[in-house]
């Protein structure tokens, strides 16, 4: 059987190409060229380089691939524009016909960065047996978690949180009864709560528990499939959303709730240009933190009981949930936790600098961009510092790492459950 | 007239590898490129017209720009500075090749002197980054291009920018003391320095503020900080005719106020921010003053107060005065939405940026609207009412046959109608590539033939900057 790409092509998004008007609004903007300075790797530079491909002015040459590869798919710059040019939409599209050009040897299994890094070659042998041996033999092919870490690539300065004993999904049955009246959600786990962060999962279903709802663990879900097109693969991204589709409908959820800001975008706006099927089954997706405080999450939390000291707890805005106006619900549960001194931080809504693959082929700029978040973390004054997305929370605690600093990064979902648990 | 943009010109490199091979030992290989897709990236400005250079060249210092410049002289390659790459009239387009000369690792601000008001700062730092430092001490650097968020001290310097502020503090030739210079052939000169006062010698400074890159490259800045003004008050006064607004500031100035800003907005922009925003703005406005006054607390009421007495019966259809930030800048936003909103009136844009005397303002308004009804095309004016700085902007759509050169004549008729109101072409975008062929409208030729005198004398073999501000012979 062929396999074929569902998604628009780059020439579809001409119009929206043609929107830029180089004024350079992005250049304030964009947190890669705030590190890198060059204008091949800002907004307008790869709307150019877009531009030039479908032209024919530009060969899909390493280089260009390259600066193509240097997007946190933020979209900072895109809720910047003056003119709403969709700058991550163009950047992705551009990968896809990259990869339908010259194969996927320039992006998943970037060489051009890789060569730049010579210190990166050397731990490469050490490196791919360690991390396969340790992460990947439980991880099916087509996980996201397979192009977060491409094997040889993983930064030997990285650190990773440890697999999980036993996977979120093995861990539970198929169908969990709430009460009767309350409609079925199905949960959407996503690879690193899956894998690596079950615990967020956990808390996800203490919450969900709380209010009553039924709720359905497909266990034949897949990876939302955005880390694929992060690396052009606009053909294992349809084939992962056409199987999510028949997992996620198999029950027919009034709601199907994710976990992480990156799984939201992957199963609504990039789910929405497969098809009506998949609009449809859009529709129904809605971030866990909103369908919590919508069902009268927050009045539960704080009824709780106050404990006699506080944790003092940072927020950090996850840029996925920022971009499409989410932000504020987390943010609600966490106010409203009684077990939590929120304190703020400075710049709470700055990139943590992840950015899907990019943090595995630019690890360097992705440090730069984390150290500040570190910093900010540190001089809040927080022992923890929450999100509502595992990719941050994973950046997050690398860059702390990194740092030597001793705050931990955590998911509001965690927090929820374990003030609910201490209730209990 | 306006040259086609020419993306897919100069394909190959017209630089010898032997060159290359020596601008690279000077810059280091990492901070030289000759791929196609930093050619690309540095063949573009705000104009959206593209050349590309042969390689870009991002230099490290002052020496090194030396260095470049004495080889490009000696060989004969044309060098086009460049900041932030965000300029209207096509300042930094490589037009002729060469070597995009990036100036944005010079970005370091050197010092900020509390006891002299002084900053020296390098060509590459983003304006409002020295913004925020120099009002973190209490200090205070007016100048406030539009673009001052991304684009460089050393592009507003070389274009002389402007701003809303312009209107009570100048613009940027107003803060530049002293420059460090690399001369079109390559040697390091310093003009002017870091006292208020200075007559030695000819007032180099100047001539080199708004010289749009022609006649040396900046290195170093000595700017002229003020005090933070202790607090502002942002007003918005509608009224029922673009007459009552241009009168109101009139009798504003006459009155003896000079506000910090004082725009304009016509019934056209209006119409545009009606459509594009929920913004509330009455059908009876047909102009829109933004007024802003800063300085001591006690006396801005006493202004603020004044200066709506002073317009209450020039036709005010209503009037809001922020009582905070916030509701300042909910104002602010009203002018910062027309731009943006532009795009569905027509796609493309003519930006021209005039300069009349401001008691000439409701005249020029009334001829633009003259104009854009006689061409059949939309133009949308706002700006810099205070200074008679107005933003006029022709918008076409340039796959209708015909509409471009519309818009072309429409420019001509502008310019000329502002001439002979005793105004200038530009107020703050420069001539660059756009308005080079209108030079001859308002400069005479013996001007024109002083300027390219001095041009020769400094840039014998014009490699600096080439085919900017006058039409090739």
């Amino acid at each position: 059987m062929k396999r074929t790409d569902r998604h628009k092509k780059l020439e579809d998004y001409q119009p929206q190409i043609a929107q830029c008007v180089k004024c350079g609004v992005c250049r304030a903007h964009c947190p890669v060229f705030g590190e890198e300075g060059r204008e091949a790797v800002v907004a307008r530079g790869k709307v150019t380089l877009a531009q030039a491909l479908l032209n024919g002015e530009i060969e899909a040459d390493p280089q260009v691939a390259e600066n193509l590869s240097k997007c946190l798919l933020c979209g900072k710059c895109v809720r910047r524009c003056p003119n709403q040019v969709p700058v991550d939409d163009i950047v992705l599209a551009a990968r896809r016909e990259i990869v339908a050009r010259r194969g996927q040897s320039l992006f998943g299994r970037s060489l051009t960065s890789v060569l730049r890094r010579p210190r990166l070659m050397q731990v490469l042998a050490a490196a791919a047996s360690r991390f396969t041996r340790l992460l990947f033999r439980r991880i099916p092919q087509k996980s996201g978690l397979r192009l977060r870490f491409p094997t040889p690539f993983i930064d030997r300065q990285r650190s990773l949180p440890a697999l999980a004993e036993k996977t979120f999904r093995s861990r539970h049955p198929e169908f969990i009864t709430g009460r009767s009246e309350q409609p079925l959600v199905a949960l959407f786990t996503g690879c690193m709560v899956n894998y690596l962060y079950p615990q967020i999962g956990e808390g996800a279903l203490q919450a969900l528990a709380a209010l009553g709802f039924n709720v359905t663990i497909p266990k034949d879900q897949g990876c939302c499939g955005l880390p694929a097109l992060s690396a052009g693969d606009g053909v294992t991204a349809s084939e992962l959303a056409e199987c999510n589709l028949q997992a996620l409908g198999k029950r027919k959820p009034v709601h199907i709730v994710t976990l992480c800001a990156s799984c939201h975008s992957g199963l609504t706006h990039h789910f929405r240009e497969l098809g009506p099927d998949y609009a449809e089954l859009a529709e129904r997706v809605v971030d866990i933190h909103t369908l919590l405080r919508n069902e009268g999450l927050e009045d539960i939390l704080l009824q709780l009981p106050q404990p006699e000291q506080c944790e003092k707890v940072t927020w950090h805005t996850p840029c996925h949930l920022r971009n499409t106006g989410l932000d504020e619900a987390p943010q609600q549960l966490l106010a409203a936790l009684p077990t939590v001194e929120w304190v703020k931080m400075h710049k709470a809504n700055a990139c943590c600098g992840l950015g899907g693959t990019f943090s595995v082929y630019h690890y360097q700029t992705s440090r730069q961009l984390g150290a500040v978040k570190a910093t900010a973390i540190a001089e809040s004054g927080a022992e923890r510092v929450a999100t509502a997305c595992p990719g941050c929370i994973m950046q997050l605690q690398d860059s702390l790492d990194q740092a030597g600093l001793p705050q931990q990064a955590c998911h509001v979902l965690e927090l929820v459950g374990e003030a609910l648990a201490e209730k209990q | 007239m306006h040259s086609q943009n020419s993306s897919k010109d100069r394909q190959t490199i017209m630089i010898e590898t032997r060159i290359i091979r020596i601008l690279e030992d000077i810059v280091g290989r990492e901070h030289l490129s000759t791929a196609d897709s930093d050619r690309l990236c540095y063949s573009y400005d705000a104009t959206q017209r593209q050349h590309r250079p042969d390689a870009v060249i991002w230099p490290g210092c002052t020496e090194e720009i030396s260095l470049i410049l004495k080889m490009a002289n000696a060989e004969g390659i044309p060098v086009y500075p460049r900041g932030a790459g965000s300029g209207f009239t096509g300042g930094s387009l490589p037009v002729e090749g060469g070597l995009a000369l990036v100036l944005t690792r010079l970005n370091r601000i050197l010092r900020i002197d509390e006891e002299n008001l002084v900053a020296e700062v390098e060509p590459g730092v983003v304006t409002r980054q020295l913004q925020k430092e120099v009002e973190a001490r209490g200090l205070f650097y007016p100048p406030d291009p539009a673009s001052l968020k991304f684009s460089t001290l050393g592009g507003n310097v070389a274009e002389c920018a402007g701003g809303p502020r312009c209107v009570k503090y100048g613009v940027t030739k107003d803060y530049v003391l002293g420059l460090e210079v690399v001369t079109p052939q390559g040697d390091i000169i310093r003009t002017g320095g870091e006292t208020m006062k200075g007559v030695v010698g000819y007032d180099l400074t100047k001539l080199l503020v708004g010289s749009e890159g022609t006649l040396g490259v900046i290195t170093k800045i000595i700017l002229k900080l003020l005090p933070l003004p202790a607090a502002k008050k942002t007003m918005l006064v509608l009224f029922d005719s673009i007459d009552g607004a241009a009168r109101a500031v009139a009798a504003i100035i006459g009155g003896k106020i000079i506000p910090t800003t004082l725009e304009f907005m016509d019934s056209t922009s209006i119409d545009c921010v009606r459509r594009a925003t929920d913004l509330k703005l009455p059908e009876a406005a047909r102009a829109v003053l933004i007024i802003e006054v800063d300085g001591e607390q006690a006396i801005i009421e006493e202004q603020a107060e004044r200066i709506l007495q002073l317009v209450a019966p020039l036709g005010v259809v209503e009037t809001r005065v922020a009582a905070d930030a916030e509701e300042s800048e909910a104002i602010w936003q009203v002018r910062r939405s027309v731009s943006p909103s532009m795009r569905k009136v027509n796609p493309d844009k003519f930006n021209e940026d005039i300069c009349v005397p401001r008691s000439k303002l409701p005249e020029m308004i009334r001829t633009i609207d003259a104009i854009s009804e006689k061409l059949q095309i939309p133009i949308v004016n706002f700006g810099h009412a205070g200074d008679g700085n107005i933003h006029v902007n022709i918008m076409v759509d340039k796959a209708q046959p015909g509409q471009g050169q519309r818009a072309e004549q429409a420019i001509e008729e502008i310019f000329a109608a502002t001439l002979e109101l005793g105004g200038t072409m530009s107020g703050e975008h420069g001539v660059g590539v756009t308005k080079a062929p209108y030079i001859p409208m308002e400069l005479d030729p013996a001007a024109v033939a002083y300027m390219k005198a001095i041009k020769r004398a400094l840039d014998p073999n014009n490699i600096l900057n080439p085919g900017k501000i006058f039409l090739q012979d």
